[in-house]
């Protein structure tokens, strides 16, 4: 009995325990309302779908009617090959501004730079992509805009309602998300290693390949990731902006479960996109492993 | 000029970051039905409107219930995470620590599918509260990230001498660590809020018949005659967010000068 006690109280003295039961709360909801229902559709991918229950028998069948079926795979390519542009598009665009406001801004004002770029980020998503759809549309503000200044006759319809107009608005709501891990690797780095580079004769170019660009590689491979593993999963923007030929895979997942009520194949579409995420993430990981090395934690 | 090609972009750029924020009010004060240019003048009627729809107030006040039931349940719970990462060492920290921090990344429409077959399975009935689970989960990251730059900023000596004087755990907790952290938590639970109002596929999947604001809003975009009202319910939105993150921006760089820390900048 004591020894069970002193036990008890010298454990709960411990760092780990105090460490594990500080973070229970938050762990235990995470587990609750995260990885158990993961788990679950997971689950439910293997399982049957009848009219109107869930038959509990094991099959692939789910897996087999999402890779083959013409439509299915379609979209699910369409999706992986819009966020992997999209992905480019924003990082390309992102890397300049916050190489921008790390090396150009002066420390006073870089946080209301960021203020400024993060803005709009936090403004009502739906209403954003609306306005999108009004800026390309037949006749939005870049048609008019073109055929105000006589530099196109008719107005462009190839900017709405297919992939065009699902990658620029993407592009556009995933932007901070690109702009802040970078700017916090070049924050990161230490200017003097850009003195000795050019002291040591390089131009200011070859120093930037050289020195600054690898040392920005953690943040650069950070908003990667973090821009291309949600917007493949995006519902909104192909569903208001995409048209018939920009629909992409979680538009099918909604119309899995709560249009056609089928949770097994839902579930399977689910879970193959999150598994295509998954290893394309860990293949672009990989390639660039040499930049992550030696990088404490 | 310094860096001249670089402002010049970078000014081109942030156009590019607001013009929909600055068409925004445009169509909500334009005096015509149809949102496209040219502009026909400038009316209030819209908002006007916004104030007579009801289904907008019951929308509202469902959205309001969910995104502070949802700030204060996320930020308390990112407390508890923040405090632990930055505090302590222990077992399965990273993978318990990747795990809470998951749908920062994860497609909310996974989270939302997730949640649904599982509710559904138990027999919950979907309500607010089913939203408010879901909106938990999205927001702790955030939380965390405000909350651990201020707990990290905190001086380890201040709390060993506040036991050294006699003071126990908790009135610890209460007297020097909750007022230094008190910046981190405001900031923390403006920003849940603000994700929570605005956060449409969790609560489209998990509301079942009582509508939030942005389910509200989707819906009206198949009505072209409901568009000009929700343009001006969208600038009322805009100016609303931008106040929130003004404070919420304030209290994290009080926080940090508080702690005698250097600011690195941005929410996250």
């Amino acid at each position: 009995m004591m020894g069970t006690k002193s036990r008890w109280a010298r454990l709960r003295r411990t760092e780990a325990a105090n460490g594990l039961l500080m973070i229970s709360p938050t762990a235990l909801y995470a587990i609750l309302m995260l990885a158990a229902p993961l788990g679950a559709i997971f689950l439910y991918s293997f399982l049957t779908d009848g009219y109107l229950e869930i038959i509990r028998d094991f099959t692939f069948a789910n897996y087999i009617e999402a890779w083959t079926n013409e439509l299915y795979r379609t979209v699910m390519v369409r999706s992986l090959g819009v966020s992997m542009v999209v992905t480019a598009v924003t990082v390309l665009l992102a890397f300049p501004i916050a190489y921008f406001v790390s090396f150009h801004v002066s420390p006073s004002r870089k946080s209301l730079w960021l203020f400024l770029i993060t803005i709009p980020f936090w403004t009502s998503y739906l209403i954003r992509v609306f306005l999108w759809k009004v800026i390309l549309g037949y006749n939005g503000v870049v048609n008019s805009g073109l055929l105000g200044i006589g530099l196109i006759d008719e107005p462009l319809t190839f900017i709405l309602y297919n992939v065009n107009s699902v990658v620029i608005t993407l592009a556009h709501a995933y932007a901070p998300f690109a702009i802040l891990p970078i700017f916090v690797s070049l924050e990161k780095i230490d200017r003097s290693l850009l003195e000795a580079g050019q002291d040591l004769g390089e131009s200011r170019f070859m120093t930037f390949l050289r020195v600054t660009l690898p040392l920005a590689m953690p943040g650069v491979i950070a908003s990667v990731l973090i821009v291309f593993i949600p917007t493949i999963g995006d519902y909104v923007t192909p569903q208001l902006v995409g048209g018939p030929e920009g629909r992409m895979v979680a538009n099918l997942i909604q119309l899995q479960y709560l249009k056609l009520d089928n949770y097994p194949l839902g579930s399977a579409i689910a879970v193959s996109a999150m598994a295509i995420v998954t290893v394309v993430s860990l293949i672009f990981v990989g390639l660039n492993r040499r930049y992550l090395k030696g990088r404490k934690a | 000029m310094k860096g001249g090609w670089f402002k010049v972009y970078a000014i081109g750029y942030l156009l590019f970051l607001y013009a929909p924020i600055i068409l925004l009010p445009m169509f909500a004060f334009n005096d015509a039905t149809i949102i496209a240019f040219p502009l026909q003048g400038f009316s209030t009627r819209w908002f006007s409107a916004m104030l007579e729809e009801p289904a907008l107030r019951i929308a509202l006040k469902n959205s309001l219930f969910i995104a502070v039931t949802t700030s204060v349940l996320a930020t308390a719970l990112g407390v508890f995470a923040a405090r632990a990462s930055t505090r302590y060492r222990f077992p399965m920290k990273a993978g318990l620590m990747g795990l809470i921090m998951l749908p920062l990344v994860l497609p909310e429409i996974i989270v939302a599918v997730s949640l649904l077959v599982v509710l559904l399975g138990l027999g919950v009935n979907l309500s607010l509260w089913t939203v408010i689970l879901g909106h938990v989960l999205i927001c702790t990251p955030f939380t965390i990230a405000i909350l651990s730059s201020a707990f990290q900023a905190l001086d380890q000596s201040l709390e060993e001498a506040a036991y050294d004087l006699g003071e126990t755990a908790a009135s610890t907790f209460r007297l020097i660590i909750l007022p230094l952290v008190m910046p981190g938590i405001i900031s923390s639970l403006l920003i849940s809020f603000t994700i929570s109002l605005d956060e449409f596929i969790i609560a489209f999947f998990l509301a079942g018949t009582e509508p939030t604001l942005p389910v509200y809003i989707f819906s009206q975009f198949r009505f072209p005659l409901a568009v000009p009202v929700i343009m001006a319910l969208g600038t009322v939105l805009v100016c609303l967010s931008i106040v929130l993150l003004a404070i919420a921006e304030y209290f994290r760089r009080r926080g940090i000068a508080k702690s005698g820390g250097k600011d690195t900048g941005g929410f996250l």
